[in-house]
């Protein structure tokens, strides 16, 4: 490898923070870059619906990695740039200052970006969407005890923003326009408990309703239904799913396709640029199919598949998704895909307790475990899935038979 | 500032000064010290940041949490002195340190 290659990275995000201190481990000695539109060090995303709006972290200590890091690396940060075009003839990536950099290797950690809602209202004072930490760090200075919060939208962000707005005081409540919260992540019994922890938290949980205009005269006042029914509101946020950042690769005339297409090296369709992290659809080999992740793990893991692969060192990506949420006192963990389950088996006393697992099934094997306070399930659980023999729903469900039992040895 | 030394699986020792009041997991990521993998951020919900403390540090540090037990007893390897480095904070007390990193964290 010339010393003299250079490496570009876009967009400071998690798997930014993993690629360029991975490749120096695994032997890049050419020039490593690293260019952002935001204004920030790579820093942990999940945090911003939990312990930073809470307030129990700052920003500082919310930072993957702390600047000194990334200098003994050798990695130069320029932030507050978006990157423009890629020239991918002349290897040549310009940026929207007008900048243009060479590059031999190029990474786009782009990661994805919320997806917007059109009603009348968006743009009033108090109205928030939560992705990035400049979102983050608006909110909490609109955020106050006994201040109102509606929050639009009912899936993992809206409800983790909702804890924590609770813990600071606030009247909180969350609209989500399908028939159920987390309609599209989990079983009905999850979805049931989660509603019903809410509830006892003080989360005005409204399911089948559609917020059509949010109103006010300059800040926001309230929120307007399809049905009718209006919330007061001092702050809205609206957390309902992201898209994907491809702008810049579909200009570039890459393989798109629900994200920037890679294959397992982290490759695009072209040689010379990869894609780590949430703004790919990748192949998953153990549900033999192509996906598109919105988590941490697969950020992590994906970029250091791409840093080897830049290396010279050609390593599969295969990996069990796995994703957390947290959520008062209760934390949820979750291993694997459950789309395409027809059964749901419950361990635990889904119903009064704030503990258990619940095993996504098909054709009497384990596709996935949602887990709440039993980290043993979830570890477990991960394996029993990887193994992918068949199990026997009854022993699941039996509490008193520790799970480890059933793994194969 | 607390000096930690980390010693790989193989037998390789790095010293390195760590700030009181981060965490073992935060100053092996800060430092690049291979075996620490720490995917969920130091929330004690992936133990990809489990190690061994030394003998004669186990008494020295605060027991481990319900939640760190149960995700300890699932780690690859467990054994008495297994911890989850994001959930010990380094103090000025724990200068010297002595913590071994295990051959995998998954
Ligand atoms: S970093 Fe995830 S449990 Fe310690």
């Amino acid at each position: 490898m010339a010393a003299k290659s250079r490496c570009i990275i876009i967009g400071a995000s998690h798997a930014a923070a993993q690629l360029a201190p991975t490749l120096r481990q695994q032997g890049w000695t050419g020039s490593i870059s690293m260019i952002s539109n935001e204004y920030s060090l790579p820093y942990h995303r999940p945090p911003l619906s939990k312990d930073y709006l809470a307030g129990a972290k700052n920003a500082e200590q919310i930072l993957i990695r702390p600047a000194a890091v990334y200098n003994k690396c050798g990695v130069g940060i320029t932030m507050g740039v978006t990157a423009a075009t890629i020239d991918r003839r002349n290897k040549q990536l310009q940026l929207e200052d007008g900048m243009t950099m060479d590059y031999d290797k190029l990474v786009l950690t782009t990661g994805a970006r919320v997806r917007k809602i059109d009603i009348p209202g968006v743009d009033l004072d108090g109205v928030f969407y939560l992705r990035d930490l400049n979102d983050a760090q608006q909110i909490k200075l609109s955020t106050g005890a006994n201040k109102r919060a509606v929050i639009i939208g009912g899936g993992y962000i809206g409800l983790e923003t909702a804890s924590a707005l609770r813990k600071l005081g606030m009247q909180v409540t969350v609209l989500e326009a399908m028939p159920r919260i987390l309609q599209r992540v989990t079983a009905p019994e999850v979805a049931a408990f989660y509603a019903r922890i809410h509830k006892e938290e003080g989360v005005e949980i409204v399911a089948d309703v559609q917020a059509i205009s949010i109103s006010g005269d300059k800040q926001v006042e309230s929120v307007q239904c399809h049905n009718g029914t209006e919330y007061k509101a001092d702050l809205v946020i609206i957390g309902v799913g992201v898209i994907p950042n491809t702008a810049l690769a579909e200009q570039a005339g890459l393989t798109i396709d629900n994200g920037i297409v890679v294959d397992e090296y982290a490759r695009t369709s072209d040689e010379n640029i990869l894609a780590a992290g949430d703004c790919t659809s990748h192949y998953n080999p153990i549900y033999q199919r192509h996906l598109r992740l919105e988590s941490v793990q697969n950020a992590l893991d994906q970029a250091t598949v791409a840093a080897s692969t830049i290396c010279g060192n050609l390593k599969p990506y295969s990996a069990l998704p796995w994703f957390w949420s947290d959520q008062y006192d209760l934390k949820l963990q979750i291993a694997g895909l459950s789309q395409g389950y027809t059964d749901v088996v419950v361990r635990g006393d889904i119903e009064g307790s704030r503990s258990f697992a619940a095993f996504y099934m098909r054709e009497g094997k384990l596709l996935a475990v949602d887990a709440v306070n039993r980290p043993q399930d979830f570890m477990v659980g991960k394996r029993l899935i990887l193994q992918g023999n068949q199990i026997d729903p009854g022993q699941l469900a039996d509490d008193n038979l520790p799970l480890k039992t059933l793994l194969a040895s | 500032m607390p000096r930690v030394t980390y010693i790989q699986a193989d037998g390789q020792a790095q010293e390195i000064n760590l700030e009181a009041g981060s965490s073992l997991m935060q100053g092996a990521v800060d430092n690049m010290i291979d075996g620490i993998v720490a995917e969920c951020g130091g929330s004690c919900s992936c133990a990809t940041c489990h190690c061994y403390i030394d003998a004669d540090w186990v008494d020295k540090i605060e027991p481990a949490g319900e939640m760190e037990t149960d995700l300890l007893d699932c780690v690859s390897e467990p054994k008495d002195n297994s911890r989850l480095s994001c959930q010990i904070k380094v103090t000025d007390s724990l200068d010297g340190l002595v913590v071994h990193l295990p051959a995998t964290q998954f």
